[in-house]
């Protein structure tokens, strides 16, 4: 993000300092993570220390402060889900992708997050890659559906075919 | 149109949309709210735009696109107006045999139509079916018909007219006499009465007051706010701006869920218009009134639900409640009087001024008013949303609206109130459900949750669940909380793993009512509730795990174990193949070979339960 990228979104707020949670949500819309370098832009122009909105970035679930994955994979952990076996995707999700909730795979195809409710309760358990809905699953389906996600999976299948 | 200047000028503009309609004009609706988007129904309405636009009588036809209706379990819905004929499931490639058929030549496709779980029954048209029949939908009944991002569907069904009415025609305190008159309780969790709120903010010394819409629903399992905000996002704008009047606040704020981007939307595009048409801004309708709303984004934080923790986060800081020695309604945002109600709350405001509060206090019991909205999830057929009259039982909601429980299961328990809530037993399942009787049985209203839940639910399980997320949302400010929680969560981990022992009841016990006492705010006074109530209902099964270190309902896998019935193995393979430990062994059947049935190595399996889930032939079994 250039300079005056940030700087176009704090004046969309009118530099106000109370607007320093959406001034954040609108960095991490954009780069999907707050880059340090911007934090301590931001944090400058604004006239807040860089602790508080450290803070303030570390205590909201939004945010992020690693790069994240070119696909972002939500599992939805509401108690509705969690009634009907929500646990077990998650499960198969860290098998397959060998990361925990909160992680990146190392070659930063996916990003694993769990959420506690998406108010789709009446398809879950529920799974959400790219804003795409996965409803009424089960662990047997979740290898098919990151195929479908897997840029270079799908590549070399369409060379076969 | 500019803005409008007075009642009169109102009631004109409104026949004039209303003129323009023809109420017996066929109309397509189909529901777009989330669980709907989830399953499909954006492809169903391009579908059905096709078909208007490629057929010579389709500009006669009305489509709209509206709010959540409440029937998730069944979309992508769609309803024809006017006779409310109700299509579930829709896809796309019917929308073509739907407009040749029903709305040209009034067939109805019977295989559309909802079927009656028991007697096989097919129900025609929209309100004939259980899941709506006994419902009350005054708050929420405008969703199905309205296009949100249309301020004109709002004004053609009576939108505004308790603004002009209020307004015009009553004192601002004249209308706090009203909302206590109708015992307008808040929806958000607590009950407290909103009248008497709206008369302690207005009394607090000060010039600046705020009004806040709280749509920071964060309770697993209700999502009655987020359906309210997509769909009818002016009744709540209406709501708060009769309760500034009342009040006398020049400035609002809703603050709603990131999580919710739809709702984010909507309730955007309705400010900009009741901005554009008078209803937000200055001197509004002609009275001289000014008020203005504003939408923060919450960050993801369960906690910014408690009114504290919200404002503080409003004005930029880290969500983190204070103590209340000194309310809101006196010093809140940014230390001015304020009053916050929750969605459903505000939406309720309308309806008691346009209809009065004579009519509203008929509803519901004693302690408790008018209707509830309730999300109806987990183990039962009909999942959803349904607004009911307070005092109505948990078995006519359960068994006659939500259609009893899928694959033929016992019912166990429904959990209502969310993390802060209870379970509640079959015992009490003709509790009548209102706030004073969910507290009286340790459980509580909350935002209106209801998760059912059956004899393949782990009791235990749940209680660990609901102290897994508290502690995980537990903002760490008191020390019983953040240690409190934690430490719930170990011993209920410690019990779900076999190694419980029969002392850890009493130090469950011990540690709730430690956390519940010494906590500053609702998260931690309530947080003991999902694990007491369930030791208090289903102590058996605890002692089950406990004991014998057995989970009744198969859920805790550390206690299972698995095992393939030989006799009905297919010898397909498939389980093997899944299995990620390769624990799995035996001779597939083929057409040369007999093959040899499957087998689970104990030592190897992790009890992930992959093989469960994939055998199609129930030849696994879970002990």
């Amino acid at each position: 993000m250039t300079r005056s990228e940030i700087e176009a979104i704090i004046d969309r707020y009118e530099g106000k300092e109370s607007s320093i949670l959406a001034i954040l949500q609108d960095i991490q819309a954009r780069e999907k993570y707050l880059p340090k370098e911007t934090l301590e832009h931001v944090g400058e122009r604004l006239r807040i220390p860089i602790n508080k909105i450290y803070r303030i970035a570390t205590f909201y679930r939004a945010f992020s402060l690693t790069p994240r994955g070119r696909h972002e994979i939500v599992v939805c952990l509401g108690t509705a889900c969690h009634v009907r076996g929500g646990v077990r995707i998650v499960d198969r999700l860290t098998v397959e992708l060998r990361i925990r909730p909160g992680e990146t795979t190392p070659d930063r195809k996916f990003t694993l997050e769990t959420v506690n409710c998406l108010g789709v309760c009446a398809s879950g358990p529920i799974m959400v890659v790219d804003g795409h809905y996965f409803g009424k699953m089960n662990s047997a389906q979740v290898r098919g559906i990151l195929d479908q996600f897997d840029t270079d999976k799908k590549e070399s299948l369409n060379g076969k075919n | 149109m500019g803005r409008i200047s007075s009642p009169q000028a109102l009631e004109q503009f409104r026949n004039e949309i209303l003129s323009k309609r023809d109420p017996n004009q066929p109309c397509i609706t189909v529901c777009a709210g989330t669980g709907c988007h989830a399953s499909g129904c954006h492809q169903v309405v391009e579908a059905f735009k096709k078909v208007l636009q490629d057929h010579s009588e389709g500009h006669r036809f009305n489509l709209r696109m509206t709010g959540c209706h409440g029937f998730c379990e069944k979309g992508p819905l769609v309803v024809i107006h006017p006779q409310k004929i109700l299509y579930q499931r829709v896809k796309p490639e019917d929308a073509p045999k739907i407009f040749e058929e029903t709305i040209l030549r009034g067939k109805i496709l019977e295989s559309l139509l909802y079927e009656h779980p028991t007697t096989g029954e097919k129900i025609t048209h929209e309100d004939d079916v259980p899941f709506y029949k006994k419902q009350m939908r005054i708050i929420f009944g405008n969703n199905g018909s309205i296009d949100p991002t249309q301020i004109e569907d709002y004004l053609a069904v009576g939108g505004y007219r308790a603004l002009a009415k209020a307004l015009s025609s009553m004192h601002p305190d004249q209308i706090i006499q009203e909302v206590k008159k109708a015992n307008l309780r808040g929806r958000g969790g607590g009950g407290f009465p909103a009248g008497l709120k709206w008369e302690t903010c207005k009394k607090a010394p000060g010039d600046i007051r705020y009004v806040v819409c709280n749509a920071d629903e964060g309770d697993p399992g209700a999502y009655m706010d987020r359906s309210l905000l997509e769909g009818n996002p002016h009744s709540v704008l209406e709501g708060m701006i009769i309760g500034a009047y009342a009040i006398g606040a020049y400035e609002g704020y809703v603050y709603v869920r990131n999580e919710y981007p739809l709702a984010v939307i909507n309730i955007g595009i309705a400010i900009e218009q009741a901005r554009e048409l008078g209803f937000l801004g200055e001197n509004i309708l002609g009275s001289g009134f000014n008020f203005d709303v504003k939408v923060s984004r919450g960050g993801g934080a369960f906690v910014c639900g408690e009114s504290t923790a919200l404002m503080a986060s409003i004005e930029g800081n880290v969500g983190e409640p204070r103590a209340k020695h000194i309310h809101t309604v006196i010093s809140g945002l940014w230390d001015r009087p304020t009053n916050l109600n929750n969605v459903e709350t505000w939406a309720n405001v309308p309806v008691i001024i346009d209809r009065g509060a004579d009519w509203y206090a008929q509803i519901g019991t004693e302690g408790s008013k008018g209707t509830k909205i309730f999300s109806l999830v987990g183990k039962v057929n009909n999942t959803g949303l349904v607004e009911v009259p307070m005092g109505i039982t948990l078995r006519e909601v359960v068994y006659e609206m939500g259609g009893g429980i899928p694959g033929g299961k016992k019912f166990k328990a429904v959990q209502t109130g969310g993390p802060s809530g209870g379970c509640i037993p079959e015992s009490l399942i003709d509790l009548p459900v209102d706030f004073d009787r969910l507290t009286e049985v340790g459980s509580m209203m909350g935002s209106g949750g209801m998760i059912v839940m059956d004899e393949s639910t782990c009791m235990v399980d749940v209680a660990k669940y609901f102290t897994n997320f508290l502690k995980d949302e537990s903002c760490g400010k008191c020390t019983s909380c953040r240690e409190g929680t934690k430490r719930m969560h170990e011993i209920l981990t410690e019990i779900t793993e076999g190694r419980g022992t029969i002392e850890h009841l009493d130090l469950l016990e011990e540690l709730g009512w430690v956390t519940a006492e010494t906590s500053l705010c609702g998260l931690g006074q309530t947080a003991p509730n999902p694990v007491l109530s369930t030791i208090r209902y289903f102590r058996d099964e605890y002692r089950e795990h406990i004991i014998n270190k057995r989970c009744p309902a198969k859920v805790c896998r550390v206690l299972l174990e698995y095992r393939i019935l030989s006799n009905v193995c297919t010898r397909c393979g498939r389980c093997a193949k899944v299995c990620p430990e390769k624990a799995i062994t035996g001779k597939r059947k083929t057409k040369k070979e007999e093959g040899e049935p499957f087998k689970i190595d104990a030592e190897k399996c992790v009890k992930c339960g992959m093989c469960f889930e994939t055998c199609k032939f129930e030849a696994i079994e879970v002990e």
